[in-house]
């Protein structure tokens, strides 16, 4: 595999650029990411930065509704957008005869949305439905992700629902979208990536075609970014809640994590006790829980609330969560975990074990860089939130280099903190409508 | 909120004083860059089909290996068998156990995974390029070798039992099996989901006979794409392999029914606030006189964001998230599906503008602008699906499966370029009419039964 060689620039409104050339693909990526999320967003406004990720889809100055999607797609590319705790992203995946088109795409939005009543009460709809669809129609919706922050956090930016609440989303009005896009828009408050098949611009054209486009976007002030810290809680938090859809219990375990940005190496040894825990049928949990008690269906863990690492900035949450069934007692299965995480925190994991999880690790991330779109969201992503897209390429050498001994500590560090419990319960009065 | 003291308007915010822009050009599309496919049969049977596709050091396996039951109806207890034969075959061998087995593909860092479904067992996983003997040492063991142990199965199964309640309790399970059951009725593609009652019936002996009969080389299909020596790979294939044989070959499902035209059945979830529309008629297969300009036909209705029925049901109504049609291709055929999720108050609604659409591919055909769009993205979205070694593995291998070679997709471009308006008009004419379809609504009956049958084609 060739190098990636890494290219920033600044535009003088602020806008951050990264360029990274791949002459192997025949296809590029183009993606803005925004340095706001659902932690950001206002109380009394749950779910309202990813309401507005749906409006900025839905159309700009030189484009009416609906023209967005129709223009990448006829330019034979994909498109999407997600909204994260700490950041928003947009991006595309086109063939490589489509890169100005695509800079021209995210430009038009970034600088003049067309923010209008009908297609906000049209996109509050198709959230709901959204929301239906992950949430309320679906046995163990949102779980863990917004069902465990408010057992682990106290503070509304770290507990909050980021889907939002229906009748706060119904609330939401179009001068809160000027007020949100006006705040947290500005260009010095995002940054855009391109990835992939550069054709004829090569990277210098590259970087003019973004200036072109993106150059005239005037600054606005960068909003302050607020710190979401909060004191990790002493003891053992535990709350339960019923589900009328799922038909077997399910428990969740949260706990607080070093600081990626301070602590990188000791983050990753949390990402790799997740592995040594629960990845692949010699791990740990599987062992124990699945096969040798037989006391859980399935079983999970991840250093990151929403799937994976490296998504989101201080404080993060490593989970373990596992669905089993109702004759077994939760707290059985919660004193077999404590006590695969004593002894790891006593002896922490053989050599050959780590080395085993750390090849998965290995070829998992060769695996996301094998698309154009992972490698460029990934990259993106680590430039915005600890400004080191470096990080993404260095992480198969700073992964194969955690020890034993940094994974054991990781363990002691969850056993010597207070935690977080969720118990998901079935419930059989399914009748009700929720919230509506 | 954080906000400035003065922030602009809504209307401020959507104007410049340059105004509209005009849209860049698009450049030169590079052609869809397809690598040479080495295939070899080995003497036992098995097709193997090499790649080398650099990229990343990786190398993507997939075994395809035909898997239908004998009998020509759905056989509960032949599925409960095959899904637990899927469950347990990488859990031991004489020589390895389950955690023995997982360990030497890890230290590779490699993944196996095991899925069934009516047509066919698939053994699928990547690992690094260099470890490929090791994954093939491997995959040969549990293919020639796998024991099956009672403890594993016993353990495998109370999990399966588990599983497949936790499935059925989603919406888009239970709109699947419906629908399956409309569309196939007794015919067993229609079975893909085991009753827990029959899993538990199961015995190791079972699970070892079904291995026996029917995990077997001849009609089946190993396909390897990544950072590999293609011609390496079948010698290593062919040593690795050499000894999995068998008499028998490899029992290929039978072409199904197609569904024929009739009203949607209404299935009753309770306390469900979204409903699932699922409606489906006959399609094409890949090779059919007719299948692009249906592919275009089906882009412009339903196969992508940028389609009439997603305009018009999200964009404009607000009714769904999401809305997809397409084709499944199956044994001798293809079937259309028409799916949606919709809130339990608009769903006979979203059920109106749904025909609605379907009408108007017959009454106004998609016109040149429309196909032109859906053209492109045609040809594009084939760039992007195979650019990754995973990709191309998965596509190679479904191909394969129908008859079907790298040409097929080589030939892809033209074959949109030449489709005509008049050919997809023909397509839409033929299979989008609305009283063409037949299916199933999966929702809470006594909120939206009513409004449905009053629309009459619901029973």
């Amino acid at each position: 595999m060739s190098e990636l060689s890494l290219h920033r620039a600044t535009l003088p409104n602020g806008l951050r650029v990264l360029v990274v050339p791949d002459p192997a693909t025949p296809v590029v990526g183009v993606s803005v990411h925004v340095d706001v999320g659902f932690r950001s967003e206002p109380q009394g406004r749950t779910g309202f930065a990813h309401l507005f990720e749906h409006l900025m889809f839905q159309g700009s100055e030189s484009l009416p509704k609906l023209e967005h999607f129709r223009l990448v797609q006829g330019a034979g590319g994909v498109f999407n957008g997600s909204t994260h705790q700490d950041y928003t992203d947009y991006f595309e995946v086109l063939p490589g005869a489509a890169l100005e088109r695509a800079l021209f795409l995210e430009a038009d939005r970034l600088r003049a949305p067309t923010l209008t009543e009908e297609n906000l009460r049209n996109q509050v709809d198709v959230v709901k439905e959204e929301i239906r669809l992950n949430v309320l129609n679906r046995p163990y919706g949102g779980f863990p992700w917004i069902l465990l922050p408010p057992v682990l956090y106290d503070t509304f930016p770290n507990a909050h629902n980021g889907y939002g609440d229906f009748s706060e989303l119904e609330q939401a009005t179009l001068d809160d979208a000027a007020s949100f896009f006006d705040t947290f828009y500005a260009p010095g408050n995002a940054l855009v990536t391109v990835h992939g098949d550069l054709g004829e611009h090569g990277v210098e054209g590259t970087l003019a075609l973004v200036e072109k486009h993106f150059g005239d976007i005037p600054a606005r002030p960068t909003p302050p970014r607020p710190s979401f810290a909060e004191p990790r809680p002493g003891t053992e938090r535990r709350e339960a809640v019923a589900d009328a859809h799922a038909p077997l219990p399910a428990l969740a375990l949260g706990y607080r994590v070093p600081d990626p940005s301070t602590a990188l190496d000791e983050y990753l040894a949390h990402a790799l006790l997740a592995s040594v825990l629960a990845d692949g049928e010699a791990a740990r949990l599987q062992r124990r829980l699945v096969h040798t008690d037989g006391l859980v269906t399935d079983v999970s863990a991840s250093n990151g609330l929403m799937g994976g690492p490296l998504d989101a900035r201080d404080p993060d949450t490593f989970t373990i969560t596992a669905v089993h069934p109702g004759s077994v007692d939760p707290d059985r299965v919660l004193g077999a975990v404590d006590e695969e995480l004593e002894k790891l925190a006593a002896e922490g994991p053989s050599a050959e074990e780590l080395g085993r999880q750390s090849a998965r690790w290995a070829a998992a991330l060769h695996h996301e860089d094998d698309r154009v779109m992972y490698r460029m969201l990934g990259l993106g992503a680590r430039e915005l939130l600890y400004g080191r897209a470096e990080i993404a390429v260095e992480l198969p050498e700073r992964i194969a280099a955690v020890r034993p001994e940094q994974v054991r500590a990781s363990a002691a560090a969850l056993r010597d903190q207070g935690r977080a419990v969720l118990l998901v319960e079935p419930s059989t009065t399914d009748t009700e409508e929720p919230s509506q | 909120m954080s906000a400035p003291v003065t922030h602009r308007t809504a209307a401020e915010i959507g104007r410049t004083p340059l105004g509209p822009r005009p849209l860049p050009e698009l450049g030169a599309t590079r052609e869809v860059p397809l690598p040479e496919v080495v295939t070899e049969t080995l003497p036992t049977g098995l097709r193997v089909l090499a790649v080398h596709r650099p990229g990343v050091p990786l190398v993507e396996l997939r075994l395809r290996v035909p898997f239908a039951g004998p009998s020509p109806l759905a056989d509960a207890a032949y599925a409960a068998q095959a899904e637990l034969l899927s469950s347990t075959l990488l859990t031991g061998t004489a020589s390895r156990d389950r955690v023995a087995i997982d360990d030497a593909l890890a230290a590779v860092g490699a993944d196996l995974g095991v899925a069934v479904d009516p047509e066919r067992l698939l053994v699928q996983g990547s690992g690094l390029a260099e470890g490929l003997p090791a994954v093939l040492e491997v995959l040969a063991e549990v293919l020639t070798g796998a024991s099956y142990p009672e403890a594993e199965l016993a353990r495998e199964r109370a999990r399966l039992v588990e599983r497949i309640s936790v499935a059925r309790a989603q919406p888009q399970t239970v709109a699947r099996e419906a629908l399956q059951r409309k569309r196939f009725g007794a015919h067993p593609i229609g079975l893909e989901m085991p009753t827990g009652e029959a899993v538990e019936a199961v015995s190791a002996e079972q699970v070892r006979a079904l291995h026996g009969a029917g995990v077997v080389p001849r009609g089946s299909t190993l396909v390897l794409v990544g950072d590999i020596d293609p011609q390496a790979a079948l010698a290593g294939v062919g040593k690795a392999l050499g000894d999995w044989a068998s008499a028998g070959t490899a029992r290929e499902l039978s072409p199904p029914p197609l569904p024929g035209p009739g009203p949607l059945e209404l299935v009753h979830r309770p306390g469900s606030v979204q409903s699932q529309l699922r409606l489906t008629g006959p399609a094409l297969q890949r090779d059919a006189e007719g299948y692009t300009a249906f592919q275009l036909a089906n882009l412009v209705f339903g196969g992508y964001f940028s389609s009439r029925w997603m305009e018009n049901i999200r964009e404009d109504k607000g009714y769904t998230y999401g809305a997809h049609s397409g084709a499944e291709f199956v044994p001798g055929g293809a079937v259309l599906g028409v799916e949606t999720d919709v809130a339990s108050d608009v769903t006979a609604a979203a059920l109106l503008e749904t025909r609605y659409e379907l009408g108007r591919m017959v009454a106004v055909p998609p016109t040149a602008e429309e196909i032109s769009s859906a053209r492109r993205y045609a040809i594009g979205s084939l760039l992007i699906s195979l650019d990754s070694q995973g990709g191309l593995a998965s596509t190679l291998a479904a191909l394969d499966a129908a008859g079907l070679g790298v040409d097929w997709l080589r030939e892809r471009p033209v074959r949109l370029e030449e489709t005509t308006p008049e050919q997809v008009a023909e397509a839409a004419l033929e299979y989008f009419a609305p009283e063409r379809f037949t299916g199933v609504v999966v929702g809470d009956a006594e909120v939206v039964g009513a409004r449905l049958r009053a629309l009459g084609g619901v029973a």
